[in-house]
């Protein structure tokens, strides 16, 4: 048995760990402080994509990414951890996207990619933790979904068992390909990059890469088709530029306010014995425990 | 007449979610902002008592989808029947919990729609909106606000043009509060074969273990959490210690919990619970932005980190510098010495 997978993934910068550098002065995001990263559970997404490429070897894994050029990151490194191959869809017209204008714009470009078994993606993007791309995906391709995956168990006869985590228990459910999983975090995390796969897939490289491209490897390109990355317009994918982007995003952003808290006069006690039954003494007496 | 606001229900063995009525508490609050009436939406299996359930929150209109097929939840049948009632029903506002019910259905019905959805909340208000570039102006939106780059800001979404305007909020954000113990709506059983076809029932559930939540964070007085900084599940039994001997609940910062070190319905936070105990005890947490959100409006707040520069000293009432694994048991040894 062979399965087509898609893997959507996404590029976003690693808010887990905004450090103090991150903050500027006047409190906004210094959002160039921050790393863009493989989105974390889009990398669970990939881990269980490749968990059914080794029990079905004849599968493909296609990672399909929408972002700015250098999301062509996300492409390299799925292809260094197995994947077979992926698309970058990028173009101005896409900015601004929301959650639906996202959706909408993944869809035209895996109809593009043709026909697949099984789409799986992360559950949230860590930029945004909306969860709502991978279900939106799935209504305007008309499939079903399983989200909050934690355990792909079993694909044979055309239908899926997932096993899936919820906030206070766990469901297995059954459902009939094709159809689109999300990956929680508590899955399995991704396999490591394989050093023959970096040695083959280091120049990999889209059109607008190449030519920044040094000289020494442009000789590659040629000989080397796989090193070739797809880069997608919306033109390419015949996305209604209408759909797309700020137009075609219902929800607007009215204003962004900066998060500041408000500092307390706050009295510093040491470890010591003495400073801490203090303060238990006094907790006790004010009734706030006791 | 139509526009009105719409709440969908969370039932778990024919019982209404908290965050559904805390959903209900805040939607009658803006209906009568709006002036439209308040209804809600069950689907689900044997749902005769929920109309009981959820008058005395101010439901004016009670929708029932009663069929066995519809419980437990799967996404496309629920999908399938909100999709046809709202497009009949025309809401102006459709509210559901941010819960894994919520965020699986809310994106696949506004899809359906296309209609705008915010994720996850903290806090919905009416108020007027300008789209400078169209010169246009939309009265009484609603003010979809909800945190958002990983917590560092705080963002206001509204949908000027599409309806429903929908949102999701997570449990125990906002308050749940009985507005009249004999309030009574008009209940409406639709016939459920007419909204859902066979080619709806495409996943089904196997297998389930839902347990009902044994951690109470929201009701809590005292809540002892710990952060990244506890270093491993082992050394929250500390935690446990401390919680026990004041009668107190663990509660959990979100790294802790992403580390395994805590369950998630533990997590405090913008992805969590937000909680307003008497008082909070944060030990090992560096105080991320995200963390603070949720307990900031804590009566008294001791902070306990090994980092003098830890942000959440600047929000706390007591900094105790120095190590969790001395400081915790010296609190337990001084509480027990001193309280009868």
């Amino acid at each position: 048995m062979s399965l087509k997978i898609i893997v959507l993934a996404k590029q976003v910068p690693d808010t887990r760990n905004v450090g103090k550098d991150a903050m500027k002065a006047d409190g906004t995001v210094n959002r160039a402080a921050l790393p863009a990263i493989f989105n974390p559970e889009d990398l669970n997404a990939l881990e269980q994509a490749l968990r059914l490429k080794d029990q079905y070897p004849q599968s493909t894994v296609t990672l399909l990414t929408m972002g700015p050029p250098r999301a062509a990151e996300i492409i390299r490194e799925g292809l260094f951890r197995g994947a077979d191959g992926g698309y970058l869809l990028t173009d101005r017209v896409f900015a601004g996207a929301d959650t639906l204008a996202t959706s909408y714009a993944l869809c035209t470009a895996v109809r593009k990619i043709g026909s697949f078994d099984l789409l799986i993606s992360g559950r949230q993007a860590i930029d945004g933790d909306t969860a709502q791309v991978g279900p939106q995906v799935a209504e305007k391709l008309g499939i079903p979904q399983i989200t909050y995956a934690e355990e792909i168990q079993s694909v044979k006869n055309g239908k899926i068992t997932v096993k899936r985590r919820l906030e206070r228990g766990i469901e297995i459910v059954e459902g009939k390909l094709p159809l689109l999983v999300t990956v929680n975090g508590s899955a399995p995390g991704c396999r490591p990059r394989n050093a023959k796969l970096i040695q083959k897939y280091k120049y990999a490289k889209t059109a607008s890469e190449k030519q920044d491209a040094t000289a020494p490897h442009i000789h590659l390109y040629d000989a080397r088709p796989y090193l070739n990355l797809e880069e997608w317009s919306a033109d390419y994918v015949n996305a209604d530029p209408k759909q797309c982007g700020l137009s075609g995003s219902p929800t607007k952003v009215k204003s962004i306010e900066n998060v500041v808290f408000q500092a307390k006069e706050s009295k510093t006690l040491d470890s010591s014995d003495q400073q801490i039954e203090e303060l238990i003494i006094e907790l006790i007496a004010n009734h706030t425990i006791g | 007449m139509k526009d009105h606001l719409f709440v969908y229900l969370e039932i778990e063995n024919g019982k209404v979610e908290d965050v559904s009525l805390e959903l209900l508490t805040k939607g009658r609050s803006l209906a009568n902002q709006l002036n439209c009436r308040l209804e809600a939406v069950a689907i689900g299996n044997g749902l005769e008592s929920i109309g009981s359930q959820v008058f005395p929150y101010g439901v004016d209109v009670l929708h029932l989808f009663d069929d066995p097929r519809l419980y437990p939840y799967t996404s496309l049948p629920h999908t399938s029947i909100l999709v046809q009632l709202f497009k009949k029903e025309k809401p102006q506002i459709a509210l559901m919990g941010a819960t894994s019910i919520g965020r699986d259905l809310g994106p696949r019905v506004s899809s359906a729609l296309f209609s705008g959805l915010t994720a996850d909340c903290t806090s919905l208000e009416i108020g007027d909106h300008e789209e400078k570039k169209e010169k246009k102006t939309y009265a009484r939106l609603l003010y979809q606000i909800r945190p958002a780059f990983g917590g560092n800001i705080v963002a206001t979404i509204v949908n000027p043009e599409n309806r429903p305007q929908m949102a999701t909020v997570r449990e125990g954000v906002m308050k749940k509060e009985i507005l009249d113990a004999h309030y009574k709506g008009q209940t409406i059983s639709h016939p459920v074969e007419k909204f859902v076809t066979e080619a709806d029932f495409a996943v089904s559930v196997i297998e389930r273990h839902i347990e009902s939540s044994k951690v109470n964070i929201k009701g809590a007085s005292i809540i002892v959490s710990g952060g990244y900084g506890m270093g491993s599940k082992e050394n929250f039994n500390l935690l446990y210690n401390l919680a026990n001997t004041i009668g107190a609940e663990v509660g959990a910062s979100r790294a802790a919990v992403d580390a395994g070190f805590a369950e998630h319905e533990r997590q405090i936070g913008q992805t969590g619970v937000t909680v307003r105990p008497k008082l909070y005890i944060a030990c090992g947490i560096s105080g991320q932005i995200q963390h603070i959100a949720g307990m900031q409006e804590s009566s008294m707040i001791i902070a306990i980190n090994n980092d003098p520069n830890a942000p959440i000293n600047a929000i706390a009432d007591y900094v105790i510098t120095g190590e969790v694994e001395t400081v915790v048991p010296k609190m337990i040894k001084y509480y027990k010495k001193n309280s009868k």
